[in-house]
């Protein structure tokens, strides 16, 4: 079942809940043959339980947190993510297509500089609660470009060298 | 200012010359700071070793982290050997600078007792809250001529374009600064760009 994952993390972000569960995103995602939408609302003032919307077959299922997105993650088509880090850097690391949403409320978030970055360099989709719905019409996926791990042993030989052991 | 790269080339020398093992101390912090950390960590030989874990008293989420990745170390290595110790933390996410001051000295009567009983060869720290203490606390033994201590920090992953509070202050007094984006090389200098690490 091809399915959509939307996650806030810790934050507040009740505007991007309310935009993808709104009648447009829905029909688009409908459109794209998603079936199935899964939400991470965190602090989301919305009763998880009343979200979604009878008039489109997008199955939607809504939880506030959990321990562990690894599982949601693995089993999502796509993410939709608040621009937090760890979000970001977990989906991508596990190959995941990923749209970040800015939350303008939030100006000045450091948290922001990654995601542009992360923009720039082609690895995720951006834009803001206000052009979701044109974002995910639009987007071609195949384009992103994959984002390779990271390299801590560069860091474990450069120790070692410092410090002199072998 | 006061930490030349001449009187750490001699603490290298010393350190190489003495002994291939050291007495480390890592410091882990709240959120995706704490797996950055461990990762780092991961590609660690055991030549690193004890290992230190110091974190804020306001932190639920590391423990676990920590003693989760100990645990499959302790599967590698029968003979590894982890502490974990909490102290105050200096400074809550936007508390503001004059009250930062205060919470940090607090934090200090925690660390300097605890950096003296640890005196670690080496300390490894990679962000907010709890570094800054400790690494004054060390620093203050290195000054003492107790123990004279590495430290290395490490910029998050995050940090893009700014550095944060922790890090503009640690840019001073580390021995070597790691940056894990090109633009914060080329705005610190002194910084030390290895690609991407975590």
């Amino acid at each position: 079942m091809k399915s959509v994952f939307v996650t806030v993390g810790t934050t507040s972000f009740d505007d991007l809940i309310a935009t993808v569960c709104s009648p447009a995103a829905m029909q688009v995602l409908q459109s794209l043959g998603y079936e199935k939408l899964v939400l991470q609302v965190g602090r989301c003032a919305l009763d998880p339980a009343l979200l979604g919307s009878s008039d489109v077959a997008v199955e939607v299922e809504a939880f506030r947190y959990k321990e562990s997105l690894a599982e949601d993650l693995r089993r999502a088509d796509l993410v939709i993510s608040h621009a937090g880090a760890g979000s970001c850097l977990e989906t991508l690391e596990k190959g995941k297509p990923l749209i970040v949403v800015i939350n303008e409320k939030l100006m000045n978030n450091h948290q922001l500089e990654l995601a542009k970055q992360l923009h720039k360099d082609g690895h995720v989709l951006y834009c803001n609660c206000s052009t979701l719905v044109e974002t995910l019409q639009s987007m071609e996926l195949p384009t992103l470009k994959p984002f390779p791990p990271g390299q801590p042993e560069k860091f474990a030989l450069f120790l070692d060298q410092v410090l002199g052991i072998q | 200012m006061f930490l030349q790269d001449s009187t750490l080339n001699t603490n290298v020398i010393l350190l190489y010359n003495t002994s291939h093992t050291l007495t480390a101390v890592y410091f882990v912090f709240t959120g995706g700071h704490t797996t950055e950390i461990l990762r780092l960590l991961s590609c660690l030989s055991e030549s690193y070793s004890p290992r230190h874990y110091v974190f804020a008293d306001s932190d639920t989420m590391s423990e676990a982290k920590i003693r989760s990745f100990e645990q499959k170390r302790a599967e590698t290595f029968s003979t590894s050997q982890f502490t974990l110790d909490r102290i105050p933390r200096s400074r809550e996410v936007r508390q503001s600078w004059t009250s930062s001051v205060v919470t940090t000295l607090y934090s200090m009567l925690y660390s300097l007792p605890l950096t003296y009983r640890r005196k670690p060869d080496l300390i490894l720290c990679n962000g907010p809250g709890t570094c800054v203490p400790v690494c004054i606390s060390a620093l203050l033994l290195g000054l003492l001529g107790i123990k004279r201590a590495i430290i290395v920090y490490v910029e998050s992953i995050c940090r893009v374009e700014t550095l944060s509070l922790s890090g503009k202050i640690l840019y001073y007094f580390s021995d070597y600064f790691i940056v894990q984006w090109p633009d914060l090389k080329e705005k610190y200098p002194k910084s030390i760009y290895l690609g991407r690490i975590v």
